[in-house]
């Protein structure tokens, strides 16, 4: 058996710190407090987190492919409001596929600017943040909407009922994880998303159509935030304007504690999911054994830090950064 | 004049000529559209237009300098909101009771502080770990916003000082407190970016990290004094802002880092640093401000606000990228 260095310590932490952090987590809070590991908690916890986490996945691949997407929160807002307002026109048949479409034509846009066009991801998804949530309140006409018949429909099946056993929600998500994950991992698409974020120069010079990779990870994003609208439109049958405000930022800061990293170029579903779970059970832990909720801010801000510090120390083999 | 600096100055110069181009369509616009008898050009209105562009101009002005260094500091909203509670709350404390009007100094000088410490914090993870600074300050924005809670809840704290909301009324030479507050902070800042080292460093900074390093410029400290800058801006714009309105909720200040760093981006710094202005960025606080008091004049509702902000983000992302690559393109030639 080798010697472990103090590198291979360093970097053996660095690489499943997240994991690590996890089980310590769940053992603390099950010791703390024994309701933390109830079956009904943990679906609790798991069902509450799978909108953040349906939207995590999409930006998981915006991500690796190199870029940054602040608009699904607003993005969210707009697909819930637009499926409540059209259920009661058009009926729920047609007015899911119609969400959707609306809501991948966004994403289009966004994938056009970003990937055809190459501006700065980061503006031009802050700028359809504001936009798209102008557009939400134009819909609206700045109301909440609500669904007129709200136990007459069969439209509460993805946000409220059971499957074997199961909340809807949870079979999505981990439906979605499942299908995205096999999308990253085993497909050509997959690893041209980790070329273009790894390396978008020797990506283009290899013949892998940058733009279109691009534009493609912004459509999957649109894609789960229609998915994360529906579960959410779903179960409260209702909505304000402002549902999916700031959780851009909250869907960010899960994928990061996956571990993928802002460059692009790394990270995985996987990672993205248990990123997900970690802020979902240290909320409903940190509740449990009694602590305020503004607790959760804090302890999830010292996670972010760290988990990143550890991710980067590890690159550079040193745990304090060599600036002067 | 050569294609550079004639390329430089249109740059420099779009966000005044939109300005001059919104005021012109808002007061035309506004003849035949406006729900009120008054004029949009009225001097009283852009008056107040100053006044109200300041809590978001003061922060963008700092953030326009931690964009230069190539950073970005999303967690100003919370800072923003703490500076706040302190700032109120501190007037209320038992030993500030017996100090008369001292204690408003006093308290602006707690509030101060504490976004200063606020900054710090930033700016030492920033420069210690080497964590890329929008991941430590989205963090610390979520982090921030956890104290502002523990301070009083759900709940807004509130407290009225007199002596404060007259001074916070004010008008002196005709401009509103908060307008020189704005000003005097363009000035310094401007001054600082083009008239000392330190300004040089931050767009040395900014442009080549490495070669900052190389030529001798400590990045670490210097980067951390930027950051305990903008935490102090933030908390000035917070004093400036609750001095007059004497209550503030736990949620105030939220999304003030993206209509910052709107404004800015406006204004024309780049994202990557190495390339802004001061006055580019005032130029982009008062376009935004505009555009908003424009449209309510002429009577769209809020909605449309957003929708036209974003596209003209977006657009302005645009015409950028096409004066660059002409730019590129000639100096191939």
């Amino acid at each position: 058996m080798t010697i472990m260095t103090k590198q291979h310590v360093v970097t053996f932490v660095a690489k499943q710190g997240i994991l690590i952090a996890f089980v310590l987590f769940m053992v603390g809070f099950a010791i703390a407090n024994q309701r933390f590991i109830a079956m009904d908690n943990i679906l609790g916890v798991v069902r509450s987190s799978a909108i953040i986490g349906v939207m995590a996945l999409g930006v998981t691949f915006v991500v690796i492919g190199g870029n940054l997407d602040l608009s699904v929160g607003s993005m969210m807002s707009f697909s819930t409001i637009v499926v409540l307002d059209l259920h009661d026109k058009v009926g729920p048949a047609m007015a899911i596929p119609i969400m959707f479409a609306l809501t991948l034509l966004l994403g289009a846009f966004i994938g056009f600017l970003v990937g055809y066009l190459k501006l700065n991801s980061l503006i031009v998804t802050l700028g359809m943040l504001s936009a798209i949530h102008g557009l939400t309140l134009t819909w609206s006409g700045g109301q909440n909407m609500d669904i007129a018949d709200k136990s007459g429909t069969w439209f509460s099946f993805f946000g409220q009922d059971r499957l074997l056993g199961i909340p809807v929600p949870i079979l999505v998500f981990g439906l979605l994880a499942v299908v995205l994950s096999l999308l990253l991992s085993k497909t050509a698409f997959g690893r041209q998303v980790y070329a273009v974020g790894g390396n978008g120069q020797a990506a283009t010079f290899s013949g892998i159509p940058r733009a279109r990779i691009v534009f493609l990870t912004y459509l999957v994003s649109s894609f789960c935030v229609a998915t994360a609208g529906l579960l959410q439109a779903s179960r409260s049958l209702g909505s304000q304007n402002t549902v999916g405000q700031g959780l851009e930022l909250t869907v960010l800061a899960a994928v990061i504690l996956g571990g993928a990293s802002l460059l692009g170029g790394s990270g995985t579903v996987f990672k993205t999911v248990i990123g997900v779970l970690i802020l979902g059970f240290i909320q409903n832990g940190l509740l449990l054994v009694g602590l305020d909720f503004y607790v959760q801010y804090m302890v999830t801000w010292a996670i972010i830090i760290l988990a990143v510090w550890l991710d980067v120390a590890a690159k550079r083999g040193r745990l304090w950064s060599p600036i002067a | 004049m050569t294609s550079q600096n004639r390329r430089d100055l249109i740059k420099q110069s779009g966000i005044w000529v939109f300005i001059v181009v919104e005021l012109a369509f808002f007061s035309i616009v506004g003849n035949y559209l406006s729900v009120s008898d008054q004029a949009f050009m009225d001097f009283d209105n852009m008056l107040l237009l100053l006044k109200q562009s300041a809590p978001i101009g003061i922060i963008a002005l700092g953030m326009t300098i931690i964009m230069i260094n190539g950073n970005i500091d999303l967690s100003v909203g919370a800072t923003f909101a703490l500076a706040a509670i302190v700032l109120l709350d501190s007037m209320t404390w038992p030993f500030m009771q017996n100090l008369g009007n001292w204690a408003i100094p006093l308290a602006w000088g707690f509030a101060l502080m504490t976004g200063v410490v606020l900054g710090a914090i930033n700016g030492l993870i920033v420069w210690k770990t080497g964590v890329d600074a929008f991941i430590v300050t989205l963090g610390s924005m979520l982090g921030f916003r956890g104290l502002v809670f523990m301070y009083n809840g759900e709940q807004p704290t509130s407290h009225l000082n007199w002596t404060l909301v007259d001074f916070a009324e004010a008008q002196f030479l005709g401009l509103h407190t908060a307008t020189w507050f704005l000003l005097g902070t363009a000035l310094v800042l401007w001054l600082v970016t083009t008239r000392t080292n330190h300004g040089r460093n931050a767009y040395a900074v900014g442009n080549n990290r490495d070669a900052a390093v190389n030529a001798g410029i400590r990045v670490g400290p210097h980067i951390m004094w930027n950051f305990m800058l903008i935490g102090f801006l933030a908390a000035l714009s917070a004093v400036v802002f609750y001095s007059e309105s004497g209550s503030v909720n736990p949620n105030d200040g939220m999304l003030y880092e993206l209509w910052a760093i709107t404004a800015v981006v406006l204004g024309g710094t780049k994202l990557a640093g190495g390339y802004g202005s001061i006055i580019g960025t005032l130029g982009g606080v008062i376009a935004i401000q505009l555009l908003r008091k424009g449209l309510g004049h002429i009577g769209a509702d809020t909605q449309t606000v957003n929708l036209v902000i974003g596209l003209i983000l977006i657009a302005v992302l645009v015409m950028d990228r096409q004066l660059n690559r002409q730019g590129k393109e000639e100096l191939k030639i």
